[in-house]
């Protein structure tokens, strides 16, 4: 019966088999990538806390030549400085994405997103590079400090390596609101301005919300320009004059000091420990991002339906 | 001996939108068989049966038998492909692929492994004959395909299954977008082309139904009411509902 | 109620605060980029960018490092892009919303987020030392493919769901299998997409400097490599070296290789986005 005639050979057929077995394969990589990451830094990083004791690694000296392993500073050097980051990145990034959203004439949003997202797409070596030679002798001048390298510099520019994320997530999320909840609004007398702030922003909040942890995401793990602007000092950050002297925080002290040890020694998985740490708190970060997505989706689909 | 045999049929979609339940239906070859009624009966989906594109849609449950010349092709052992080969279709809007006007027509053949370029002119030239388009394009081959207007790129679609030289074309509400003039030429080149193939349409409207069909199947709700002749159908229905739906007052 | 007269201020108001902002935002990006070229351009020269480092990189060149940053990138696409492009198509064209595809979905969003430093822990404990390829330019590439995998998965999935369903319901109904139907129509319709979402992924990785400090990056080594299992110099991380490391380091040379590092990876942004943008221009559908 000529239904049943095989056409395409089977060599053919073969090969589509290989093809889309590879496909699959590299479909399911991504988790195969994140799961293997995770154990290797479990392997290396563990052995850390069998050599150290756990009072020492929660103590606040960090000082590896004696043996000190004090992660506290490094953690609160992260927190002080991404703190100031998002305070920085997030009103500007909202406000830049409002403003390029609902305001800017079309020509303007066409000319300064890409501009924008160019800063996303610069290396942080380059901004750390600056940083050391034109901002933080400036701030020093500016605040009279006895140095420029400290937490506020790195705030300031790990805030504006977090604005092009927050605000083009944000850009995005302000976009998919329907023309037709502005409309009403607008019908409703309300100005410009209070349907901004009181429909539309409201209707995006999932997004910007998304953005924000996102920008969070991305400053705390931000590496080459803190460690070249923030003095690296492990001290743990103790009030808000802190943020005018030198601190260190997780990414930088992995950068700088793996380079130095020993394969194998303490130092050496105390620092993967403190990569552990980073992982796990980029995870809980982005699977908060990831869940307000998703939910959001849930519920447009329940609406839709 | 009939071309299509459609024996207890019945199918469910995962979202529950639009199902068919226990049709039965034989389909004569060389003649326009028109399944019409309102929207959402399960026209589309009972041609979407008969060259299997239902495999890409979240069927549920499926049961009864189809048969295209005493072939089961429910048979999970069919080799879909070639059924497709044999059992064209044309959808209500005319999508043309982003190629040329050529590319086009000699697609289906190439994915089916026809390198002859020779071949490949033939079927070229001959589809577009039978689509009745050969006069307009035949200066423009390699054009875009998108250059065209709607009722020669439904009509390009016609000739690009045509090309493959299938048994059975379905035609699902082929005109639906077209003008009055474009309309009467792609009906004119299916009553041409009914000598050599079987025609199952989905119409556009009633009066299309009834100017086009030999064989006339009303489908309500995913049910099959009535099957009559053309001319007994449109002018003789046996059922109540029909009659009510020919002459517009549901739908 | 306020007065319409009061609630036009306040909107005026606004606005300008937002334009202001965003000002801030934008002058800032513009700034840099124009400084670095206007304090690095003196320092190019033909010696600069084709010689080899001298006295302590204190003079020459930095060809090695233009080099070793060129191979980076060319060996991460080796890995990434099938990978990446796999990953996409299988997300865009195969994978049915269930469980499975929404963990790959998460895991890809964390891989997104995962902070480069640690990228380079991982290189160094799997590709380094457990796989013992050394530090080198594959086991940097490596490193370098897996985190560049998330922006190429994303944009390129992007590209093949922005092709219309119906193109391939037309594919599929007149006979063509899966593959035939993504090989012949998705794939070169999504192309101007992919390759922008492939681009934008290598810049990445071609401006990245912590996941290759441990797995391939050389202080110094004024030869070419020869080898993918050779350590090489390259760029970013020769910017940090020069800038930090090296006492009575002339400035002009730093400059000069901020700035051809930043041209390298901005030509590849610019490159990016004008093929998106021609491609949307042409675009049939």
């Amino acid at each position: 019966m000529s239904i049943f005639q095989n056409f395409i050979n089977s060599s053919h057929s073969k090969r589509e088999f290989l093809i889309t077995l590879f496909i699959k394969i590299a479909g399911y990589s991504a988790i195969v990538f994140v799961g293997m990451i995770f154990i290797f830094l479990l392997l290396e990083g563990l052995p850390a806390v069998q050599k150290v004791n756990l009072t020492s690694l929660v103590s606040s000296r960090w000082y590896p030549i004696e043996d000190y392993f004090g992660i506290l500073p490094l953690i609160g050097g992260s927190i002080i400085i991404t703190l100031g980051a998002t305070l920085i990145a997030v009103p500007f990034g909202i406000g830049s994405a409002v403003y390029l959203s609902e305001i800017a004439p079309h020509w303007v949003r066409e000319l300064l997103k890409p501009l924008v997202e160019i800063l996303g797409g610069l290396p942080s070596v380059v901004l750390g590079f600056l940083g050391m030679l034109v901002l933080s002798p400036f701030l020093r001048k500016l605040l009279d400090l006895p140095t420029g390298l400290t937490a506020f510099t790195g705030a300031i520019l790990l805030g504006g390596i977090a604005i092009p994320t927050v605000m083009s997530v944000a850009e995005d999320a302000l976009d998919a609101v329907p023309r037709s909840y502005r409309d009403a609004s607008l019908a409703m007398g309300a100005t410009e301005w209070q349907t901004i702030w009181r429909v539309t922003v409201p209707a995006a909040r999932s997004g910007v919300l998304t953005a924000i942890m996102l920008g969070i995401g991305r400053a705390i793990g931000e590496t080459m320009t803190v460690m070249m602007v923030t003095g690296n000092a492990p001290i743990l950050p103790r009030g808000i004059g802190n943020l005018f002297s030198p601190v260190r925080t997780m990414t930088a002290t992995i950068a700088a000091e793996m380079g130095e040890v020993a394969n194998g020694s303490v130092h050496y998985h105390v620092l993967f420990l403190i990569g552990i740490v980073l992982f796990l708190i980029s995870l809980a970060v982005n699977i908060t991002a990831s869940t307000v997505i998703f939910r959001q989706k849930k519920r447009q689909e329940r609406i839709l339906s | 001996m009939n071309k299509i045999s459609i024996q207890n049929y019945s199918l469910q979609y995962s979202d529950g939108t639009e199902s068919l339940r226990n049709i039965s239906l034989e389909i004569p070859a060389n003649q326009i068989t028109v399944v019409f009624g309102p929207a959402g009966g399960g026209k589309s989906s009972l041609l979407r049966v008969l060259n299997r594109l239902n495999d890409l849609a979240d069927v549920i449950h499926q049961e009864g038998n189809v048969y295209l010349d005493s072939v089961d092709i429910l048979s999970n052992k069919l080799d879909v492909i070639n059924l497709r080969r044999q059992v064209g279709m044309v959808f209500a809007r005319p999508v043309v692929l982003p190629f040329s006007i050529r590319q086009n027509l000699t697609y289906g053949l190439e994915v089916a492994g026809e390198k002859d370029t020779e071949r490949l002119n033939y079927a070229v030239e001959n589809s577009l004959h039978k689509a009745a388009l050969w006069e307009e394009v035949k200066d423009r081959l390699d054009d875009p395909a998108i250059a065209l207007s709607g009722g020669q790129q439904q009509r390009l679609c016609l000739a690009r299954v045509l090309a493959l030289e299938p048994e059975v074309i379905l035609l699902d509400e082929p005109t639906s977008g077209l003008d009055p003039i474009s309309t009467g030429k792609v009906e004119a080149s299916l009553q041409d082309l009914k000598r050599d193939y079987t025609i199952i349409l989905v119409p556009h409207s009633v009066q299309q139904a009834a100017r086009t069909a030999d064989l006339a199947v009303f489908l309500l709700q995913g049910e099959l009411v009535e099957t009559a002749r053309g001319e007994v159908m449109f002018t003789n229905p046996q059922d109540q509902r029909t009659e009510d739906y020919i002459q517009g007052r549901f739908g | 109620m306020k007065s319409s007269h009061m609630r036009h201020r306040q909107q005026q108001f606004g606005f300008s605060l937002l334009t202001l902002m965003t000002l801030f935002t934008v002058i800032p990006i513009a700034g840099v980029v124009i400084y670095i070229l206007i304090l690095g351009t003196p320092a190019i020269n033909w010696e600069f960018l084709t010689g080899f480092p001298r006295e302590g990189m204190r003079a020459g060149g930095i060809w090695p490092a233009i080099v070793g940053t060129f191979y980076l990138t060319l060996g991460t696409s080796v890995f990434a892009v099938p990978f990446g492009i796999g990953a996409a198509i299988y997300l865009s064209e195969y994978a049915s919303d269930n469980r499975a595809t929404q963990l790959i979905r998460i895991a890809i969003i964390n891989l997104a987020g995962i902070p480069s430093v640690v990228y380079g822990l991982f290189g160094l404990g799997l590709f380094v030392l457990f796989l013992n390829f050394g530090t080198s330019i594959l086991a940097g590439s490596l490193t370098l493919s897996i985190m560049t995998l998330p922006v190429i998965i994303s944009t390129t999935e992007e590209a093949l769901r922005a092709v219309p369903q119906a193109f391939r319901t037309v594919s599929i109904s007149v006979g063509a299998t899966k593959w035939q139907t993504i090989r012949r129509i998705v794939l070169p319709q999504a192309l101007p997409g992919i390759l922008t979402g492939v681009i934008l992924g290598l810049e990445r990785a071609a401006g990245e400097t912590a996941p290759i400090l441990f797995t391939v990056a050389a202080f110094f080594l004024p030869r070419l490599p020869n080898s993918p299992l050779d350590a090489t110099m390259a760029l970013p991380y020769h910017l940090y070296v020069i800038s930090t490391q090296v006492p009575g380091m002339p400035i002009k040379i730093q400059y000069g290789t901020a700035l051809v590092l930043l041209v390298f990876v901005l030509s590849m942004n610019i490159i990016a986005t004008s093929i998106r943008s021609r491609a949307r221009a042409r675009r049939q559908w």
